[in-house]
This record gives structure tokens, sequence and C-alpha cells, in this order.
């Protein structure tokens, strides 16, 4: 026993005698994010616009006022024919051009119907729905608010409550999963390319001629990055409540202890890594990009899985960040309990088992 | 490192491009109908009828509804209190509770705005029936809008997705594997054996630059065939725009991942360096949410952040077909860049520790 805590103490030297790194191994976790709590949302702020009024009365003028007035739109040019709308959008300043038929208020007040053309610069699909969308609703209101004066006499009146996110705040959709994120990439990359580098440098066999066994030179390696990795889990825990407004509805031990769960299952993916591969920047490309890209894309932090193609959706269920993101929202935004996300719960589980157990066999004794 | 460098394209393209889509799924609704009258149940039936929602389940019970909600099973609870119909003809005012979870904000706004315009048209039409009104000469007025989607009239996702992972691939492979050769050759002992040569600083770092130039352009070249055999995005810009941009891009992205590679004296370092460029420069890129919707001092950070210009000119390049007319600020702005990062890079190279 006392050779297996000489050997935990020498990891911790390892890590913190490297100032430079512990500080990356802190800070980044800190800036990512910051950086991406304020910077990934799909709430669209002064889109560049423009607008082709070909009427010019008083309607399109409020449309106009209402649409800009809005925070959402910015007037970047005004157009005076349909053949400058492919020049501005070459120019890429313009995302929207927004172009009102002739004689606009003359259509409406007689025919009660009048015409709006939104042209939206598709090159960038997911921002031109979002444009349009909006564009849409604002147009909405400003009929609904024309039409409020002839008088419902029975109305039906529609109450409305946001659960769980009352302001309709972004970050509640991706503080977990930049959570997720972050421990998934920190964990995992530590422990590979630590253990990639031992075996570059040829450190590794020293260790394996020691009387450790396999078993203890593992967990003796994790220990440490569980430590360090567990402390980033509670400084952005910490930085999500009190930066982002972020609630914990729930029990704060049953969310540390599955974040622990889940620490202890990305360290087994980074020996995973790094017991397939011998070289430091081969664990680092394996780790970067076998996980990272699919943590982004394939766990329902950014984009939704039930759009998704099925075979994809079916990718989707073994990725554990998608678990994992699952048990935060369900105990931090909507306060539940263990009964309600056993399930996910047993699936971290399982699939920490089947990482460290492949590993345990994968490991060498010998080196080639 | 060469089966990375051509599978990883490949992977990228099929998972980025199918997975990247925000299209919104059909919302789940679940109904507490408490009323149970005529009114109500045409209510009902509107909602099922809208192709937007999808009645999952019925529920006695707004406790059995809101369980529901809680497993993440339904998105919506409508709930219609007894008395519904009475009170709305009665008291010529009723209410109906929507529940919504809001935990994706942007859902839940749109959600809401279809659902008030579900509940808006039974209205009118109720209105309609009761004071015998003919549909037609209500007196509302309307203004339709038609949008219409340039450049990518059906929205596919594909099409805006394939020239951004290209600009990925790109910036991945340049930045990595510049980024960590250097430090390779510190940590292997060799770079001790360059220094004693007699080549120049300059030489050094041209010399570096010249083979991954060559490597990303060569990427980007089998990406854009895979996009095209795969997806067949169009290319509607010129390639000679397209390869000119690429190569400038290229030398600033590279010259920057050799400055953290003269910078990081442990393999390791460099790495955590680079991969916190790599995805802070990614994500505030416009890859996967625009540059539209961050806040204004992420955009004016974007100024240093040489993805979001790649990102913006290959999209337009291919999907608009701009010229270097259109895009003479952005390609002037990489090039002081490139020019900036690569002296530094020099300068900080030494040959002498």
């Amino acid at each position: 026993m006392n050779r297996f805590w000489g050997f935990i103490r020498k990891e911790f030297f390892h890590i913190f005698r490297d100032k430079q790194t512990l500080l990356i191994l802190f800070g980044m976790p800190i800036a990512q994010m910051l950086i991406f709590g304020f910077v990934i949302s799909n709430e669209i702020r002064d889109v560049g616009i423009a607008i082709l009024d070909q009427s010019n009365d008083v309607a399109t003028q409020q449309i106009t006022d209402k649409i800009l007035s809005s925070g959402y739109f910015l007037l970047e040019d005004n157009l005076s024919n349909q053949d400058e709308i492919e020049k501005v959008f070459r120019r890429g300043k313009v995302k929207e051009v927004i172009v009102f038929e002739p004689k606009f208020e003359r259509n409406l007040v007689r025919t009660g119907k009048a015409n709006v053309q939104i042209i939206a610069d598709a090159s960038d699909a997911n921002l031109a729905n979002l444009i349009t969308t909006y564009t849409n609703g604002i147009i909405h209101d400003y009929v609904n608010q024309k039409n409020i004066l002839i008088s419902k006499p029975m109305q039906i009146v529609p109450e409305v409550r946001m659960i769980y996110n009352e302001q309709l705040k972004g970050s509640f959709m991706f503080v977990p999963g930049i959570m997720a994120l972050i421990l998934m990439l920190i964990s995992s990359m530590m422990t590979s390319i630590s253990i990639a580098r031992e075996k570059e440098m040829g450190t590794m066999e020293i260790l394996l001629v020691s009387p450790l066994k396999p078993i203890q030179i593992i967990v003796g390696k994790v220990m440490a990055y569980i430590v360090l990795a567990f402390i980033n889990a509670v400084t952005i825990l910490l930085l999500g409540n009190f930066v982002f407004g972020i609630p914990i509805q729930g029990s704060i031990i049953l969310l540390l202890v599955e974040c622990m769960l889940y620490i202890i299952l990305s360290l087994s993916l980074g020996i995973l890594i790094s017991s397939i591969t011998d070289n430091q920047q081969v664990a680092m490309m394996m780790s970067a990009f076998a996980l990272m890209l699919p943590v982004l894309l394939l766990s329902g932090f950014i984009f939704p899985i039930e759009n998704m193609p099925q075979i994809l959706q079916w990718i989707c269920q073994i990725m554990p960040a998608k678990w994992f993101i699952i048990i935060i929202k369900s105990i931090m935004l909507k306060g539940l309990g263990i009964s309600y996300i056993w399930k996910e719960t047993l699936i971290l589980i399982g699939m920490t088992i089947l990482f460290l157990s492949i590993s345990l066999k994968k490991f060498k004794i010998r080196l080639d | 490192m060469l089966p990375i460098i051509f599978v990883l394209p490949l992977v990228q393209l099929i998972i980025l491009v199918n997975a990247a889509t925000m299209e919104m799924k059909n919302l789940n609704v679940i109904v507490v109908d408490q009323d149970l009258s005529v009114t109500s149940r045409q209510l009902v039936n509107r909602f099922s009828a809208s192709p937007f929602f999808q009645l999952s389940d019925w529920s006695a019970s707004l406790t059995e509804a809101e369980e529901a909600m809680e497993r993440g099973k339904v998105d919506i609870i409508l709930n219609i209190p007894g008395n519904f119909e009475i009170d709305l003809v009665k008291d010529n005012h009723a209410e109906v509770q929507l529940l919504i979870n809001a935990i994706n904000g942007t859902v839940a706004g749109i959600g809401y705005s279809y659902a008030a315009s579900i509940i808006g048209g039974l209205n009118r039409d109720i209105i309609a029936k009761w004071y015998h009104i003919p549909k037609n000469a209500f007196t509302q007025l309307s203004i339709a809008t038609k949008p219409s989607f340039w450049y990518n009239p059906e929205l596919n996702y594909k099409v805006f997705m394939v020239p951004a992972v290209l600009a990925i691939l790109v910036t991945v492979i340049g930045m990595f594997l510049s980024g960590l050769n250097i430090v390779q050759e510190k940590a292997l002992g060799t770079i001790e054996q360059i220094n004693v040569t007699p080549i120049r600083k300059y030489q050094f770092i041209f010399g570096k630059l010249i083979p991954f130039l060559i490597i990303g352009l060569v990427e980007l070249a089998f990406g854009l065939i895979v996009g095209k055999l795969l997806f067949n995005i169009p290319i509607n810009g010129s390639l000679f725009v397209l390869f000119t941009t690429a190569t400038i891009y290229l030398i600033t992205i590279l010259g920057i991942g050799l400055l953290i590679s003269t910078l990081a004296r442990t393999l390791q370092q460099s790495i955590f360096i680079s991969f916190f460029f790599i995805m802070v420069f990614m994500m505030m890129s416009g890859l996967f949410t625009s540059v539209e919707t961050m806040p204004n001092w992420a955009r004016s950070i974007n100024i240093i952040n040489p993805v979001a210009y790649f990102m913006k000119l290959v999209r337009t390049i291919l999907l608009k077909g701009s010229g270097f007319r259109d895009i003479y600020n952005e390609l002037v702005a990489l090039i002081i860049y490139g020019f900036a990062i690569l002296s530094l890079a020099t300068w900080r190279y030494r040959k002498t520790e």
C-alpha cells in the first residue's frame, strides 16, 4: 500500500510542478465557460438588413420603425430597385432584404390585404430561418395591434407559463452542454496524454517492472486527475450559478456525485485511448477528434437529437455526454431526484465499467 | 498521421453535415381537458391538426401531465379548465393555460407564438359563428409575408454546413500540425541539430510553413471533391478565388501554430494552448451559431479571429459566387494578419536558448 501512495504522490508532483500546464488546466475551463456561455445563443442581435420600400407611406414607415427598434435588426442600406439585392448580398453585410409592394398602405386599407416579401441570405441557413421568423413575428405584431381596435366579444385568453426557464435565457440550454464538453475533454485528454508520455519517455518500463499491479498503476494515474477535474466541475457549477444565474434546484450532493461519475467515465475513456496508442501526438488527436466533435454535435448540446437522421440518433445513444446532459438538466433546472434519472445514471455506470475493463485487458505488462 | 489526415475529412463531413440542423421538430403536446365541451374539443382538434404540434397524450389530471413533462416526454401542456365553454359564453372571457418547457428558450418562444395563433384562429371562428357573421366579412387586416431564401432556397442545411466543415478541416489540420511541430523537434532534441546549421530564422520558419501549406490545400481539394460527390454542394464561385483565399488563410493559421510552437516548452502545453485557441476560434466563427447571434463584444473579438474571416469567405465564395471585388476587405485584413503573425513567429524563434 505504501508503494501505491508513493505512486500517487509522484503523480501529484508531476502535475503541480508544471506551473504553466497547471495554469492552463484551471484557466482554460473558466475562460471557455465564460466565452461560450456568452457567445453561444440562438437570439439574434443587430443583424444587418436592407429595405426596398416601393411604397413609402405611413404603414411601411411604421413597420420599418417597428422592425428597427426591436433591437434585432440594424439598417445597413436603403435600396431603390430589385437589382441591388444581389449586390448587397454578395458583399455580405446585409442578411435580409424586406421588400414592400407598391401602394402598400392603400392595399392594406382598401382590400385588407398587403404583401411584404422577406428575402433572406440563406447561405447561412440557420440564421436565415431565425431572422425570417423574427421579422414575421414583428409584422404580425403590427397587424395584431391594428386589429385590436376591432373589438372582440368573446375572448379566449391563453395564459402561458414558461416552466424551468421563465426568462427564456439561452444559457440554460448551453451551460450544461459546456460543462459536459469541458469535463470530458480535460479529463480524458489529460490522462491519455500523461500515459502516452510515460510510454514515450520510456518511464513506463520502470513502472511496469515495479511491484505495482496494473490496476494500481491505472488507479494511481487517474487519482490525481480526478481531483483536478472535480475542482474544475465545482468551478464550472459556481460560474454557472453566479455568472449565468442558472439555479441548482435539486440536491447538490446528487449533482456532485453525478459529476464525479462522469469524470471517472471520461478518465477511463482517456485510459482506453492511451492503451491503444503509444504516441502523445496521436493520443491528443484521438481525444480531440474522437471526443470533441461527438460531444459538440451528437449530445444534444447545440443541435437537437430529434432532428437527426435515424442512424445518427442511434450513435447519439452511445455518447456519454448525452446522458450526462440529461442528468444535469434534470437535477439543476427541473430539481428532480434520483428516481427520475436512475436509468441515465445506470447507463453511465455501465459505460464506465465497460471502458475500464477493456483498458485493463488491453493494458500490456510488457512493452513491445 | 496520414490516415488521420484523409479519414478525418470523410468522417467530419458525414457526421457534421448530417447532425448540424436547427430545424424544429414537432413539439409534443399533452392535453388536460377538464371541460370536455364542444369548444374545448374544437380547440384540441385544431392543435392535433397543426403540423407543428404532435398530440402525444391525453391526461386526466394536471399532476399527471406535469409528471410527463418532468420525465421529458412532452414539451407543452395544454390545460383547459372546467367551465371553459360556460365562461366563454357567459362572461365573454375564458382562459386556457399553456405550460411550456422552456429549457430551450428559442423553441419555447416559437412554440408559444404558434399556439397563440391557433387559439386566436379558433377564437375568430367562434365569434363568427355566434354572431352569425360570414367569415369573409370580417374586416381583419392582414399582411402576407412571403419569405424567400436566396442561395439556398430549400434551406438545405447540408449546403451551408459543407463549406463550414471545409474551413474547419483546413484550420484543424493546419494549426495542430504546425503547433506540434517545433515543440516535437524540441522534445526529440533535433531542433539543436537545425540550430547549429547556418540556416536563417526566416528560412527555418518558411521551410516549416510550406509543407503544411501544401497539405492544407490538398486537404481542401479532397474535402471539396467529397462534398461535391457526396452532398452535391454548389460551387458557384471560381476555384481560383477559393484557393487563393485558402492559401492566404493557411499562411495566417500556420503562423499562429508556429508561434504557439515556439512559445511552448512541452508538447502538452502546446497541445492545450492550440486546442484552446482552436476551440475558441471555431465556436466564435459562426460555424454552429451565427455571428449575428453573438453579443457585440464577441463580434469585436472576431476581428482577430482568422477562422471567422475564412468561414465567411468560404461560404460566400462557394454559395454566392463572390469574386475578389466583393471580398476585398476581408482578404486585405487576412494578408495583414498573416504577415504580422509570421513576423512575430520568426522574431520569437530563438536559435539560442
